[in-house]
C-alpha cells in the first residue's frame, strides 16, 4: 500500500502538476512539497506527491556502485 | 533516468552480495532481521532476496501491511456501509476482498452495493460532487505514507464545500508496534529494515528511540532490490560491529526529518488514538482518528450504521505471522483452506500480505 513511483513533473498549474513516467501521464498533488518546478522527480502516492526526489543524491549512489563494478571494491 | 530500473542492476546485485557474505564470515549463530512494510516483503519475495543471503541472516516479515493489521471489526463496519442505502463506498483496491465474520466489500458489490475502488481519495472526493444526493465513505486505511493523503483530501472536500465526503478512519502509526516486537524475547529482532516510504513522511529521526533505547540497529531501506541489499549490508555491518544506530540507505528520498509539510497536514486533521491491530491488540497512541475540528467528515460520527458482532475465522494464523511469529507454511489452512483465489485470512488477501507473497513466488 505505501508503493510510490517516482514521476517527472511536466507541467505545474496552482497546486496540481502532471506528472510523467514511461509515457504514463497523471494529475498529482502538491500539497505536501514546497518549491516543486517543472523536470523536477517527485515521489507519487495516492495522487499526490509526498517527497521530491533528491536526483544528485540517486546519481551518487549509482555512481558508487559503478565504481564497486569497475574496481571490485566491497562498499563501505 | 528513471530511478527505479538502474537500481534493479544483476551485477551490482553480485557484488553487495559478495560483500554481505564477507560481512558475516565470521559470524557465528542466526541475525534476525525484520522488513517492517508489506511493500518490503513483497519485493524481497519477488526478487528472492531470502534465497541469496547467507544462511547466517534470518528475514522475518513484521506487521507492516495495513489491510493486514486492520482489526475484523474495521471490514463488518465498511460492510454495514455498503448496506446503507444511499452511499457509495470508494476504497483503495486492496480492501475490496477482505473478509469480515459473514460477509466483504466484494460480497455486498455483487449483491447491488456500490463499491469502488479509486486511485486517490481526491478520487472519491471528486466522486463525492458527481453524486451529490449520496454519501460517498472513503476507507481511511494505511499507515503514515497513505494518511497524509487522505488528510489532504479532507482539507480538500472541505476547501471546496463538499459536505458528502466522509472517511472511515482506521490509520495506523508504525513506531510503536516496531518497539513492541524489538522488546520480544521470542522474536529476538537484532535489526530492522525500516519502510521506505512511511520513512519519508515521519523521517528517519523517528526511529532513534528504537536504537538508543531499545538497541536495534534501523536502516530506512528502498524498494528495489539493490536498495534491499544495501539495506541489509548495511545491518550487519552494525550487527557485527555491536552498533545499534539508525541509517538511511534510501537517501534519495528519506531525510532525517521527513516531510514537515505533510505531517502538518495529517495532524492538522488527524489525532493521535489507541488502536487495535490484528494479532498484537491495542496498542496505546498507534492509531489517528479524526479532529472534532474535522467530524463532519467522519463517517464513524455521521453516518450510524449496526455492525454485526465481530467473529475472527478459527484456525487462521495471520495474527502470528503479522508478528513474525509464524510463518505461513505453518499455518494449517496455508495453500489448502486459504488461497488468494478464496482467501481465509487478510495476509493471503492482501497483495502485500506474507501469506500471499508466500503463495506467489515461496518455493
Amino acid at each position: 500500500m505505501c508503493l510510490g513511483v517516482p514521476m517527472r513533473v511536466v507541467s505545474i498549474n496552482d497546486e496540481t502538476a502532471v506528472c510523467e513516467i514511461d509515457g504514463v501521464r497523471r494529475e498529482a498533488s502538491l500539497m505536501m512539497v514546497d518549491g516543486v518546478g517543472v523536470g523536477d522527480f517527485v515521489l507519487i502516492h495516492a495522487g499526490f506527491a509526498i517527497e521530491r526526489l533528491d536526483e544528485e543524491d540517486a546519481q551518487e549512489t549509482l555512481r558508487l556502485f559503478r565504481e564497486l563494478l569497475d574496481r571490485g571494491v566491497v562498499p563501505e | 533516468m528513471k530511478y527505479t530500473t538502474e537500481f534493479r542492476d544483476p551485477a551490482v546485485a553480485q557484488k553487495l552480495l559478495a560483500s554481505i557474505h564477507q560481512t558475516v564470515a565470521g559470524f557465528t549463530g542466526t541475525m534476525t532481521l525484520m522488513e517492517v512494510c508489506g511493500t518490503h516483503t513483497m519485493a524481497i519475495y519477488q526478487h528472492g532476496i531470502r534465497s541469496l543471503l547467507p544462511e547466517s541472516i534470518r528475514l522475518i516479515s513484521g506487521p507492516g501491511c495495513p489491510v493486514c493489521v486492520t482489526p475484523v471489526d474495521y471490514v463488518d463496519h465498511a460492510v454495514a456501509l455498503a448496506r446503507r442505502p444511499g452511499t457509495i463506498v470508494a476504497t483503495f483496491g486492496d480492501m475490496v476482498r477482505v473478509p469480515g465474520s459473514s460477509s466483504s466489500l466484494l460480497q455486498e458489490k455483487a449483491r447491488g452495493a456500490d463499491v469502488r475502488v479509486v486511485y486517490s481519495p481526491l478520487d472519491a472526493v471528486a466522486l463525492a460532487q458527481k453524486h451529490p444526493a449520496q454519501a460517498v465513505v472513503f476507507l481511511g486505511v494505511g499507515f503514515e505514507t497513505t494518511a497524509p493523503t487522505i488528510a489532504g483530501s479532507i482539507i480538500e472536500a472541505k476547501r471546496r464545500g463538499v459536505n458528502n465526503y466522509f472517511v472511515l478512519p482506521a490509520h495506523k502509526t508504525i513506531p510503536g508496534p516496531m518497539a513492541i516486537l524489538a522488546d520480544d524475547p521470542q522474536l529476538k529482532v537484532e535489526g530492522y529494515l525500516c519502510p521506505a516510504h512511511v520513512s519519508a513522511i515521519i523521517g528517519a529521526r523517528a526511529y532513534e528511540p528504537l536504537a538508543r533505547d531499545h538497541r536495534v540497529p534501523c536502516v530506512v531501506t528502498g524498494f528495489e532490490p539493490l536498495d534491499l541489499l544495501q539495506g541489509v549490508a548495511m545491518l550487519a555491518r552494525q550487527i557485527v560491529a555491536g552498533e545499534a544506530r539508525v541509517e538511511i540507505q534510501y537517501s534519495r528520498i528519506v531525510k532525517k526529518e521527513g516531510n514537515a509539510r505533510a505531517r502538518q497536514i495529517l495532524y492538522e486533521v488527524f489525532e493521535p488514538c489507541d488502536a487495535r491491530w490484528r494479532g498484537i491488540g491495542v496498542i496505546p497512541g498507534s492509531g489517528l482518528g479524526i479532529r472534532a475540528a474535522y467530524a463532519a467528515f467522519d463517517a464513524a460520527r455521521q453516518l450510524p450504521v449496526k455492525v454485526e458482532e465481530s467473529k475472527e475465522h478459527a484456525g487462521c494464523l495471520c495474527g502470528e505471522i503479522l508478528k513474525g511469529k509464524v510463518t505461513p507454511k505453518e499455518c494449517p489452512l496455508f495453500r489448502t483452506a486459504c488461497t488468494p483465489e478464496n482467501p481465509v485470512g487478510a495476509c493471503m488477501v492482501s497483495s502485500e500480505g506474507t501469506c500471499a507473497a508466500e503463495y506467489k513466488y515461496g518455493t
